[in-house]
């Protein structure tokens, strides 16, 4: 289909996309830029990214941020799987509802809130039980993994929705014992769903500030934080070329994470032979 | 109602035996399977038939182990199956959706069972190429599912449930996902594979013509029961009551009470035919109401002069339909009849609309059934 857009509609798009993706262009323009001065091009380098290698502080927030992105993302995984499964496969159950309204409430509950409560929450475990001593990275990957929970759990759901149980049926039909129906069908065909949760995950992780600004100690800036706080003391290209990296790693996992999902469905539908193009 | 069962000779070996099996889904609501006895011998190809709804497909999954019976007994060559899972089941499922494993090829689905059942690599290759032989896809083994038409699909899906050797098949609406032309093929060659392999066939159907033309032996169900069990012919042209002969190929019905029994004839005083009608039929007391049953075809156009059982009419429509044309006729009192007549010479069908026609039947061709 090649419908012609009308001159009023093409520049309402260019303006509409500007709007929306002008500021980071720039943004990862100026990380090229040789000028110290963030508003003055002068000339293209990777003199910023250079200097990046050699700083400490920003590659220590980085390894942080990854170690905590992983662990949050693996803990979603395995929670919000057994969630999504629980809610798709067990139809009824007393307080079915409560549990799916509670399972994916994270999605939506303002992040401040959430931090603030983990925080309290964590304040008032050391003192009650003495752990967790401090705060660090494992109460940001504890937060995190909440958060992560509800993403993989609406993610499985739909993929369970989709799924044909006669499959699994199938499989039993042929001998295949409960657990081996699981590992050997049902595992191999939401891989791409369980997958795409996890990237998802590991995102929100990664680019968290709110939550992990709250449930952080000393030892643990990520890199968001990182970021955050160097640009109150003024923006240097080094930053620009940090989030220029940033966005990178972001923009591969999302769509990677989209195709897994998209793709599964696309896989479940065969295409007619007799259709082509 | 009657029971063909008992008047046949009983089969000799009952394979499958199900013993008043009963299952509700949700209390307050019409059981989904109501009472349902039958007993199938080895190696027949058995059809349960039915409008959608009418518990045959719960019934299906209650002999493969998906759906637990609320009552009765399930026995399988003598064992009750009881809490036996599906996966200790000796029995086979093809699925409605074929269920192919979509991350496996061909061959992978085929010997899935195989693999199960620990049948070692080498053993397993063979009887998975004389499957795919069997179902002649053997140049499509290395094909994932998706890769496949839905004809080659359904063979897989018949391979899969074969290979095992069950004893028993379980087939859900075959020959429903294929389009007609497929369809009407691969009857016949369900049957002949059926026939090599020898294994007993349970057939689910709401297709009258596929459950008539594939089985040696029809139940047909309605709301969680069996209404008749017979052969194909058994159910056509003897139906037990008027569910049966409606659901069962087209019939017309005229409703009617008893005149008198005489010489193996039945006088049934019909007013919505306009006359008297003949029917063999054993006596029935005067006075009884009674409808008469007459399968379209069994209708006669433009009868000799003095047959029995003639009516007037005029037809209202035809509708041309190649190897036949179906005739819509209306009686002088209004009754709308179905006549259907093969097109045996090549030129227009001999009756218009409007055309004032007579027609008639044999007292044999008719059947009597409760109103």
């Amino acid at each position: 289909m090649t419908a012609r857009l009308s001159p009023f509609l093409a520049i309402m798009m260019v303006v509409g996309y500007a709007f929306l993706y002008g500021p980071i262009a720039s943004l990862v323009i100026y990380s090229f830029n040789a000028s110290r001065l963030v508003t003055v091009w002068a000339g293209f380098s990777t003199h910023w990214y250079v200097e990046l290698l050699h700083n400490e502080a920003i590659q220590g927030a980085a390894l942080t941020s990854l170690e905590i992105a992983v662990t949050a993302a693996s803990g979603a995984l395995l929670l919000g799987t057994l969630a999504g499964y629980a809610l798709q496969r067990y139809r009824r159950f007393r307080g079915r509802a409560l549990f799916g309204a509670l399972a994916t409430a994270p999605l939506v509950m303002p992040e401040v809130i959430t931090g603030l409560s983990l925080l309290l929450l964590f304040v008032a475990l050391e003192q009650a039980v003495g752990w967790p001593r401090g705060r660090g990275v494992p109460t940001i990957a504890i937060a995190h993994t909440t958060l992560g929970t509800a993403y993989v759990a609406v993610v499985v759901e739909a993929r369970l929705a989709a799924f044909d149980r006669s499959l699994e049926e199938a499989a039993l039909d042929l001998g295949a014992r409960p657990l081996k129906v699981f590992l050997v069908i049902t595992l191999p065909l939401i891989a791409p769903a369980l997958a795409a949760g996890w990237l998802l995950a590991f995102t929100l992780s990664l680019d968290d500030l709110v939550i992990a600004s709250f449930t952080s100690g000393p030892s643990s800036t990520t890199l968001p934080m990182v970021i955050f706080s160097s640009v109150r003391l003024g923006v240097s290209p080094q930053i620009n070329a940090l989030a220029t990296l940033f966005l990178v790693a972001v923009a591969v996992l999302v769509t990677v994470a989209g195709r897994l999902m998209g793709g599964a469905a696309a896989r479940r539908k065969p295409g007619d032979p007799g259709m082509s193009g | 109602m009657i029971a063909p069962a008992a008047t046949r000779p009983a089969p000799q070996a009952s394979y499958l035996r199900i013993e008043g099996v009963a299952k509700r889904f949700a209390p307050g609501v019409p059981a989904a399977v109501d009472g349902v006895s039958l007993d199938i011998a080895a190696g027949e190809f058995f059809a349960l038939l039915g409008p959608s709804g009418c518990g045959k497909t719960t019934l299906l999954r209650m002999l493969a182990g998906f759906e637990t019976p609320d009552e009765g007994r399930i026995l399988i060559d003598g064992v009750d199956m009881a809490g036996v899972p599906p996966y200790r089941r000796p029995v086979n499922m093809m699925f409605q959706s074929y269920a192919l494993f979509p991350h496996m090829t061909a061959a992978a689905n085929v010997g899935f069972g195989l693999k199960q059942d620990g049948v070692p690599a080498a053993e397993r290759e063979a009887r998975v190429a004389a499957m795919l032989d069997l179902v002649k896809l053997a140049r499509l083994a290395g094909r994932k599912p998706h890769q496949l038409s839905g004809g080659e699909r359904q063979r897989v899906a018949l391979a899969r449930a074969l290979a095992q050797e069950p004893k028993l098949v379980l087939l859900d609406e075959p020959l429903a996902a294929l389009d007609r032309k497929l369809r009407e093929e691969t009857r016949f060659e369900l049957v002949r594979i059926q026939q090599r392999v020898g294994i007993t066939f349970l057939m689910v159907t709401h297709d009258q013509e596929e459950a008539m033309s594939m089985a040696s032996r029809i139940a047909v169900m309605a709301q969680g029961r069996i209404v008749q069990l017979g052969t194909p012919q058994e159910i056509y042209e003897t139906p037990a009551n008027r569910f049966v002969a409606d659901f069962i190929g087209g019939v017309n019905l005229f409703e009617g009470r008893v005149l008198r029994a005489q010489g193996g004839l039945l006088e049934v005083e019909c007013a919505e035919a306009g006359t008297t009608l003949f029917v063999e039929h054993g006596a029935l007391p005067a006075g009884s109401a009674v409808a008469v049953a007459v399968r379209p075809e069994k209708l006669v156009l433009a009868p000799p002069a003095g047959a029995v059982n003639r009516l007037q009419g005029r037809v209202r429509g035809a509708a041309y339909r190649g190897e036949a044309s179906t005739y819509e006729v209306e009686l002088a009192g209004g009754k709308l009849l179905r006549v259907t007549l093969v097109n045996a010479a090549r030129r227009a069908p001999p009756y218009g609309a409007g055309e004032a026609v007579a027609l008639a039947f044999a007292p044999a061709a008719a059947v009597v059934l409760a109103p």
